[in-house]
């Protein structure tokens, strides 16, 4: 019996390594947790991209939820992203608003006309700014914001049919229980 | 082949040039403490982007952005523990190199420590147990005439 116990300490072993690579696959090795969800949403004032002369601020957006999705048309991911946004954005139930990410205005505006616009707004960070304090750290990413202003989700990474579904889309329906 | 590796030498200098540029990203310090200063604190950051180096060794666009961060409050005369502080607020502990203690790193931080003292208990409990058994015969000794 007791020449069993190192065969029964390997088994042990492989069920803890199978473990964690069963966890593994279960899980974005990459994915930070964000410290800022339940917590306000940052304060911002930004451009948009349709009219710069016209700042966005936290407070004026006050009142809806709202969706921030961050995009930049040098981002891949966010190409990939893209057409479920187009097909998704108008049945998610709240306003999209895109945050164009370390992009210029031009390279923005002729990556939507070419794959279309699935955002109400838009709004500017060029030089990237705001988005530290998002703690944006890789596009895209996905700010769900509610109408006290307080970020209710965070997606990283594109948004896809399956985490719209079972991710976002409750996030959101729970939001509409809480309205008065 | 003479004119084809002065091409390629040309072509290499060329297109490292600009990231030798980048990688360099010089910042105004005012003096040499407050650079050591810099380094020190940046290479206890993780960059978010790349996400096994730390803020002073990456390339990353993020990490240049977070070290002008980190440059420009040092500038403002925060403490090392504010500019942390903010950089922990917005990314999690996960910037931080060396996780603090709280309860739920108490694992990682002394779990080592309790595998090792286990470790030592089972060893002494072994030996203590063999020291009191009578000695069984050494099989190494039977076989003598096998050995090469």
């Amino acid at each position: 019996m007791s020449r069993l116990i190192p065969f029964f300490g390997f088994l042990l072993l492989v069920a803890l390594f199978g473990f964690g690579i069963w966890w593994n696959t279960q899980h974005d090795q990459r994915e930070v947790p964000s410290p800022l969800i339940n917590k306000p949403v940052p304060s911002y004032a930004l451009p948009m991209l349709d009219d710069p002369s016209h700042t966005v601020t936290r407070d004026a957006m006050l009142g809806k939820p709202y969706l921030i999705n961050v995009f930049g048309s040098w981002c891949i991911a966010c190409g990939e992203e893209h057409p479920v946004l187009m097909t998704q954005g108008k049945n998610i139930g709240v306003p999209l608003v895109g945050y164009n990410y370390k992009d210029t205005p031009e390279n923005a505006k002729a990556w939507l006309s070419q794959h279309g616009n699935p955002y109400d707004m838009i709004i500017v960070d060029a030089e990237g700014r705001t988005a530290i304090d998002f703690g944006v750290y890789g596009a895209p990413e996905s700010f769900l914001v509610d109408a006290k202003g307080v970020i209710r989700y965070k997606h990283i990474g594109p948004l896809t049919d399956q985490v719209i579904a079972n991710e976002l889309k409750p996030a959101i329906a729970a939001l509409g229980r809480e309205m008065p | 082949m003479r004119a084809l590796s002065v091409m390629l030498a040309a072509c290499l200098l060329v297109f490292t040039c600009p990231l030798l540029a980048q990688a360099i990203d010089p910042l105004p310090f005012k003096d040499h403490a407050e650079e050591v200063r810099f380094q020190q604190l940046t290479r206890e950051l993780r960059c978010l982007v790349c996400q096994n180096e730390n803020l002073a060794d990456s390339n990353a666009d993020l990490a240049r952005d977070l070290r002008h961060e980190v440059f420009d409050q040092m500038q403002a005369g925060k403490s090392d523990a504010q500019i942390k502080q903010y950089l922990v607020d917005r990314y999690s502990d996960f910037v931080l190199y060396d996780p603090p203690v709280k309860p739920g790193t108490l694992l990682l931080w002394f779990g080592p420590l309790a595998m090792l003292l286990a470790g030592a208990g089972v060893v002494i409990f072994t030996v203590r147990k063999r020291a009191r058994a009578p000695m069984p015969i050494d099989s190494a000794t039977t076989d003598q005439g096998e050995d090469w």
